[in-house]
């Protein structure tokens, strides 16, 4: 199958011979414990993981997925043209930190919980177009990092808010190369065959939506019209249905943000039948995390982990994945300004399989 | 094209406040009330123990209060050092936060997270980031106070 990129709107794109070759995740304690646990490649049980800084142990956990989806796809660090990815940490502290370990060429990226859907998307359109021939997209989350970053110290009593998400220790990373049939045109690796393989068929590039949210511990409320606008580019240039998906994987907008996007998007009742989200599918209820998980490597967590293998089996034949992201800063709440956010989406198909 | 810092307008913002309102949860007001009441409850008669006992050693009731102040502030500090009090604070809300042993808290927390960025830009600059505003705010209070009082002819 040829590659090759199509314009179908105005940051829609449909995509030609781009297949996922591989994904792997890599969560905290709480993360392994939760419902999607033992489907972790690794779990780190001490929150600083062998290092001095949570911000270190971010960017462990980040090389740590580059690693495993290396691994995965049977490629070596050398035989990968570039990592795509980001953090939510300033700087993009440990996308850039793990990229000082893996040296990789590096383009990082800041879409805060999108981060994952922009770098895949991106990473895909760049395979597709040629001249790369694997790329890997990346994001990492840390729990305490972002505390620390965004909120309170640690040890700081304070009574988290009922709509208020819980930033994810976790890091996926997903491995993008050309469909076989199309080999590698300086032959590096060993590439595989793609039986029952993934494939990127469109993407659609967020624009930043505010609706006016205030509250950085209501980021369901801020993000859901972002997905809302998204979801709505996405499907009328494609010319699909919410009933085209077996699955519509929203990221991070949690229980709240949820309920909201069924009423925001056209024929609510229809896509609440499709539509899960990665914030409520990271943690059982009885976890406390209220609102759900979020944060960078949430999204890129729960794909790698169940998405991804799904796809794969033909299980879901055609997901549609919108990871959203609030894009405020501490000085941005400080100063009173409202939360703007992003959506990206990427759709994924699965390559005949019992079709 | 709206401008910057002027998303969208003020009637969409509104309508859509209204529907987000409908699907978010609501705190369970008298549960937490319980709850605060309990901690602040146990803290206080804590504090109230520690009182009772300079004064079984000597101590005048006015005397005994600054004593009593270093021991609860010693025990919050602890209870942080040792990883309670948060969780203590997450089940009791502001009846942990409220008495001088959040206040504790709210400095050994910050002291204790920016171990990592040195003992000068880290613990010195961060360590009242939590308590640096009620500490302001307090002795600015206190000013307005002790100035009435002293214009009211009431300053001993």
């Amino acid at each position: 199958m040829s590659r090759g990129v199509t314009r179908l709107d105005r940051g829609v794109y449909a995509l030609a011979g781009v297949t996922v070759a591989g994904a792997a995740a890599v969560g905290g304690a709480k993360e392994g414990a939760g419902p999607l646990g033992p489907r972790f490649d690794l779990t780190i049980e001490d929150d600083l993981h062998g290092t001095t800084s949570f911000e270190a142990a971010e960017a462990s956990l980040a090389l740590q997925a580059v690693d495993q989806s290396l691994k995965k796809s049977g490629l070596a660090r050398d035989a990968v043209d570039a990592v795509l990815g980001g953090d939510l940490l300033n700087q993009l502290y440990s996308t850039n930190f793990s990229a000082r370990q893996h040296q990789i060429p590096l383009y990082g990226l800041f879409s805060a919980c999108a981060t994952f859907t922009e770098a895949v998307g991106l990473g895909a359109m760049l395979v597709a177009a040629g001249g790369v021939e694997r790329a890997l997209a990346m994001a990492a989350s840390h729990h305490m990092a972002a505390e620390r970053q965004f909120r309170y110290p640690i040890e700081l009593g304070y009574q988290r808010a009922l709509t208020a998400s819980w930033t994810a220790t976790a890091a996926g990373a997903v491995m993008l190369r050309p469909e076989m049939g199309e080999q590698a045109s300086d032959n590096l690796g060993a590439d595989r065959a793609v039986e029952g393989g993934v494939r990127v068929t469109a993407v659609t590039t967020g624009r930043v939506i505010d609706f006016g949210g205030h509250d950085p511990m209501d980021m369901g409320t801020a993000m859901a019209p972002a997905a809302a606008d998204t979801l709505e580019r996405h499907r009328s240039a494609t010319g699909r249905e919410w009933g085209d998906y077996d699955q519509i994987l929203t990221g991070d907008l949690g229980v709240v943000g949820s309920r909201i996007l069924v009423d925001l998007v056209r024929d609510g009742d229809r896509f609440r039948d499709r539509h899960e989200d990665c914030g409520r599918m990271l943690y059982s209820p009885d976890q406390d995390v209220h609102n759900g998980g979020s944060g960078a490597g949430c999204a890129a967590a729960v794909f790698a982990v169940w998405a991804y293998p799904r796809i794969q089996s033909g299980e879901l034949r055609r997901v549609l994945m919108v990871a959203t992201g609030a894009l405020f800063s501490p000085t941005s709440y400080q100063q009173g300004e409202s939360i703007p956010a992003i959506a990206h989406a990427v759709e994924f198909e699965c390559i005949g399989r019992g079709a | 094209m709206p401008e910057a810092g002027n998303p969208t307008d003020k009637a969409t913002q509104t309508a859509y406040e209204k529907l987000a309102a409908r699907h978010r949860p609501t705190a369970p007001a008298w549960g937490n009330l319980w709850r605060a009441f309990v901690i602040g409850g146990l803290i206080c008669t804590a504090g109230q123990a520690v009182i009772s006992f300079f004064e079984a050693h000597g101590y005048t009731p006015t005397t005994a209060a600054p004593p009593t102040v270093v021991v609860m502030i010693g025990l919050g500090s602890l209870f942080t050092g040792m990883g309670w009090y948060d969780a203590l604070v997450t089940w009791g809300g502001m009846g942990g936060s409220l008495p001088i042993t959040g206040f504790a808290n709210s400095i050994v927390a910050p002291a204790m997270e920016y171990k990592r960025e040195g003992p000068v830009m880290g613990v010195g600059a961060k360590m009242f980031t939590v308590a640096g505003p009620v500490i302001a705010y307090g002795l600015a209070a206190a000013f307005v106070v002790g100035a009435v009082r002293w214009f009211l002819g009431l300053a001993a």
